[in-house]
């Protein structure tokens, strides 16, 4: 256990400068908010260009601890392997938590449109209840694979497992960070800029977390190797 | 540097009493820096173009670095049986070497240029995110000092720069190098990757008014393009890096043959970046030498909707031709095949560059200073790295010359052929524009030719001592198997060593021209290059704000067609100067606009750059400074997203009495 | 942020450019006028149906058709969600573009690096 306990410290360490380029992102785009004349050839925000190209960018990180994932799925001992380890009713619980956090997000991000703070903030907090829901499941998962014998470095398949669904933990850990900072800042009225915009990168990132879990999900605990 | 220039509505009476800036606001844990001058000012500036001299500063010293690693290579194989270094340190003498000049020298160069002259070229004020763009540059410079710290830690990576796995393991390379390389490039990865997205939004959100891409300059083009590789090929090697870390760091398996693990899975993971990764080299050069020719040819760039074309589809092409760096690596007949026509099928984009520029040239009326020398310097040396290059993608010729010096001789006709000498035409043609004066110029043909003689005599012999069968990343080699005449490998690496100092001379002519004899040469005039294109629409070197007005362009080399005028009939072309770039300035600064907001700066940006090689260093030695790197960090992004990006109103200087706005900076 | 009030010169280019008109409207209320929360839940009861058809399709044996059925479920559920959580489907198309590339590259690359270990062979 102690290996991927430190594996993800250094996940969410390292992993800290990219949620430093969104919350960059983030600040630098209140002042958007008010440079009424302010030029842009596209007429598009800079904060959302910046966001959307981050997510292209983080398409091809995914996509290669998925590819390693893929290679490795056979790499294991006969006794320890998916078909001892799965536990697809538990884990269709859990991915269905994280479904459902994305629609509690653009409930989140609709009600910032509307400029209704009370409800933004509600549905923020509920988004991050969910959030943290799937991880417990993730962190329960974890210790389970471990007590059955699938440690961080037994096999192949172990390490490229936990590499990988640990990033994406990490990923929504950082997702859940924002979420709550981002309530916190609406409730003490720091967001200088634009709040609905604010809430919406917040939620694209949110989304594109659940929408690489769908993906998991799929090609890493539905079909078997 | 925060200035701003007050709304004209305010009465004088008001400027007087307020004359006094103040620094009063503060935000998040500290109060924001406002000074004008000393070391502070460059600390925690935000501007584009300090940060982009910056930039360039710290490539030249790694260049450097990286050019003692190259001599002391050079100096071991100069004779039979060297003695200069030992094995081990020759192996991280020559993987320190790569990886100094492709990512902390070529790379950050190029960022360099592209900070400093993508907002001047589309008429912008700075970048779209200027503090993300100060964490890019302190993120490379606490990289490459992480880096390079391994030196005195017990030795650099030894691996060689494509650190092959399971040669990068522990069993194979126990000091610490390679976790000080793996991390080390990871946090100038996270440096290239934030540029990256701020370059592209600032590129395709905040040009002038009327500046449509087609009518962009031809190096933004190009550095958009390079920026573009950047996001998609940096998140694949950081995948690779991290695989590599946990390996190394908590006994992950990835690369454990004994487990069953794949060794071309690192391969494959460091060529999908490491392709695109060339071209991320080249591109700012190609860009730049694309400004440089019709400058001097006094000719519009021949085919530019071709250049920007054959641009983009080297970069799209670039992504399907990673493995033929891995055809000795038994990938099967069908995947050689495939990846041998797409490495074919991309000398053609290249092709029509190279015939672009040659028609640039030609009946044009040239000027061969120093910026061009170097310009034609590319098109000639890098044709015949691309010809070198053909002779790879044939794979069963690539089978014979794989880690041979062919190899070597190739990259290096690609990467200093193409990329340095490209850089080293737009240091001689801008900085005039950065600095106010020319590069003396006899002393920059002198450093022209010696480097062009110097890396012919080096690189050149590779080809043949390579082709004899001289293996690269040997540290010795024996008189005993060298071979006669012609082809004996002693003769040709003693020139080969030889030339390497006659570059070297040339490089350090360059330190000289620019540190020394810079300081007596006379002020440059306005428009020293009769030139064409946006950025000389301003004083040098640019002021704060870059542009007193923002421009409205309406052509493709907007200050051309600004300062002549087609006087010809019919399709016959005849241009009459009709204004000097003087008389345009004097036109800007006469409809100035009224109020200027720059972004503030900040100190969040360098605390977030320091604390990553923090967190570095914690996983190589002890777990306690991961947790005071992870904190400083927290605390940073906590207290850059509380301070707001621009300055309160009572941080700057107000307007003189009477004048209607303030052209003075802000001291405080 | 480079902010720059634009005095009433620069402010007339923005109008025959015709830039900030099309920004203000959109970047206002564009894309979000489009969804109302209903659609919102109905489109969360239609994933959550994919999702329980994707279980229950692990439970059944389908044969041949079981691999790309379920891939093709995930596609289903990643384009609903791109388009309309991530509201790419009402925004403004550069968008669209940005993150298409980045998925499709990495689909491509990483599937021909696939091929080349046999993968798809076994």
């Amino acid at each position: 256990m102690s290996d991927v306990v430190k594996e993800d410290v250094v996940d969410a360490a390292v992993d800290e400068a990219h949620s430093g380029d969104i919350a960059g992102a983030l600040a630098d785009a209140h002042d958007d908010g008010h440079g009424e004349a302010h030029h842009s050839s596209l007429g598009l925000s800079n904060t959302k260009l910046a966001m959307w190209l981050f997510l292209g960018s983080e398409c091809l990180l995914f996509g290669g601890l998925i590819t390693t994932y893929m290679l490795y799925r056979n790499a294991h001992s006969a006794d320890v392997g998916p078909d001892q380890l799965w536990d697809i009713p538990f884990t269709s619980a859990s991915s269905f938590v994280l479904l459902m956090s994305s629609l509690t997000m653009v409930m989140a991000v609709s009600a910032a449109n509307r400029k209704d703070d009370r409800n933004t903030k509600s549905w923020l907090i509920v988004t991050a209840l969910l959030g943290s829901l799937f991880l417990a499941g993730q962190v329960y998962e974890f210790t389970t694979f471990y007590r059955e014998g699938l440690g961080y470095t037994d096999s192949l398949f172990a390490s490229s497992f936990y590499t990988l669904t640990g990033f994406h933990g990490v990923h929504v850990s950082v997702g859940i960070v924002m979420l709550l900072a981002t309530m916190a800042m609406i409730a003490k009225n720091k967001i200088s800029g634009d709040k609905a915009e604010t809430v919406e990168m917040v939620g694209l990132y949110w989304h594109f977390v659940d929408v690489v879990w769908i993906i998991i999900f799929t090609l890493v605990y539905l079909i078997p190797a | 540097m925060a200035i701003i220039e007050r709304p004209a509505t305010e009465s004088p009476a008001s400027a007087e009493t307020d004359d006094m800036v103040t620094a009063t606001s503060s935000y998040g844990y500290l109060r924001r820096p406002v000074e004008t001058t000393g070391w502070r000012s460059w600390a925690f500036t935000v501007d584009h173009k300090k940060i982009g001299i910056m930039y360039g500063v710290v490539a030249m010293f790694f260049f450097v670095v990286g050019g003692i690693e190259a001599g002391l290579i050079r100096l071991q194989l100069a004779g039979p049986e060297g003695t200069i270094l030992s094995a081990d340190k020759y192996n991280q003498m020559f993987t320190m070497h790569a990886t100094t000049m492709v990512f902390l020298f070529v790379m950050p160069m190029a960022a360099a240029f592209a900070n400093y002259f993508i907002p001047l070229q589309i008429g912008a004020r700075d970048v779209a995110f200027p503090r993300l763009n100060a964490l890019s540059l302190w993120l490379f410079v606490a990289g490459g000092l992480f880096l390079n710290s391994s030196w005195i830690l017990g030795g650099g990576a030894d691996g060689g720069w494509f650190m092959y796995a399971p040669n990068s393991d522990t069993p194979f390379s126990p000091s610490n190098g390679v976790d000080f390389w793996a991390l080390g490039l990871q946090i100038t990865g996270i440096a290239s990757l934030v540029g990256a997205i701020n370059l592209i939004v600032t590129v395709l959100n905040m040009r002038a008014p009327g500046m449509s891409l087609m009518k962009m300059p031809i190096f933004t083009w190009m550095a958009m393009i390079t920026q573009f590789l950047l996001l998609f090929a940096m998140p694949v090697i950081t995948v690779a890096l991290f695989l590599l870390m946990f390996q190394r760091s908590f006994g992950a398996t990835f690369f454990s043959v004994e487990e069953g693990a794949d060794p071309l899975l690192w391969q494959h993971l460091f060529w999908i970046f490491g392709h695109p990764e060339v071209y991320i080299i080249v591109l700012p050069a190609f860009g730049i030498v694309s400004e440089v020719l019709p400058v001097f040819s006094k000719k519009p760039l021949f085919g530019y909707p071709f250049v920007v074309f054959s641009g983009a589809a080297i970069g799209f092409v670039g992504w399907g031709v990673w493995a033929h760096h891995m055809f000795a690596s038994g990938l099967g007949p069908v995947s050689v095949a495939v990846f041998s026509v797409a490495t074919m099928a991309i000398a053609v984009p290249t092709g029509v560059k190279i015939i672009n520029w040659t028609l640039t040239m030609w009946g044009g009326k040239l000027q061969f200073t120093t910026a061009m020398l170097f310009a034609v310097g590319l098109i000639v040396q890098f044709t015949i790295g691309g010809l070198s290059g053909v002779t790879h993608a044939v794979a069963p010729s690539d089978t014979q010359q794989t880690d041979t010096y062919y190899i070597v001789a190739h990259f290096h006709y690609v990467i200093f052929g193409g990329g340095v000498l490209g850089l080293f035409s737009g240091i001689y043609y801008w900085w005039p524009k950065v600095f106010g004066k020319k590069l003396n110029e006899s002393w920059g043909k002198w450093n022209f030719w010696l480097m062009i003689i110097g890396m012919n005599l080096t690189f050149g012999p590779m080809h043949i001592i390579g082709l004899q069968g001289q293996p690269r990343r040997m540290y010795v080699w024996t008189e005993a198997r060298a071979g006669e005449g012609f082809f004996n490998l002693g003769m040709w690496n003693l020139v080969a060593t030889i030339g390497t100092f006659v570059l070297g001379i040339g490089i350090l002519l360059f330190f000289v021209n620019a540190l020394v004899i810079h300081r007596s040469q006379p002020v440059a005039p306005l428009d020293p290059w009769d030139a064409r294109s946006l950025e000389w629409l301003t004083t040098s070197p640019p002021k704060a704000h870059n542009f007193d007005r923002t421009p409205t362009v309406h052509a493709l080399d907007e200050v051309f067609y600004r300062k002549y005028e087609d006087v010809g009939k019919g399709d016959e072309h005849d241009y009459v100067q009709r204004a000097s770039l003087e008389d345009l300035m004097l036109e800007e600064e006469r409809h100035a606009d009224a109020h200027i907001h720059l972004p503030a700066p900040s100190y969040w940006p360098m605390v977030l750059a320091v604390s990553l090689p923090i967190m570095a260093y914690g996983v190589i030695y002890t777990s306690w400074l991961i947790a005071l790197g992870g904190a400083i960090a927290i605390a940073a992004m906590f207290g850059w997203a509380l301070e707001p990006a621009d300055a309160e109103d009572s941080d700057f200087d107000p307007p003189a009495p009477g004048e209607q706005t303030s052209k003075e900076l802000a001291n405080v | 942020m480079t902010d720059v009030e634009a005095s009433p010169a620069t402010e007339h280019e923005h109008h025959l450019h015709g830039h900030h008109a099309d920004a203000g409207h959109d970047g206002e209320h564009g894309p979000h006028d489009a969804v109302s929360d209903n659609r919102y839940i109905v489109i969360a009861v239609i994933l959550a149906v994919i999702t329980a058809a994707e279980v229950a399709a692990s439970y059944i044996d389908l044969g041949a058709v079981f691999i790309p059925l379920l891939l093709f479920m995930m596609a289903v559920k990643f384009f609903i969600v791109a388009s309309f959580f991530m509201h790419l489907r009402f925004d403004n198309r550069v968008f669209t573009w940005l993150f298409y590339t980045g998925v499709v590259l990495a689909v491509v690359v990483y599937v021909i690096a696939l091929l080349t270990f046999r993968f798809f062979e076994a």
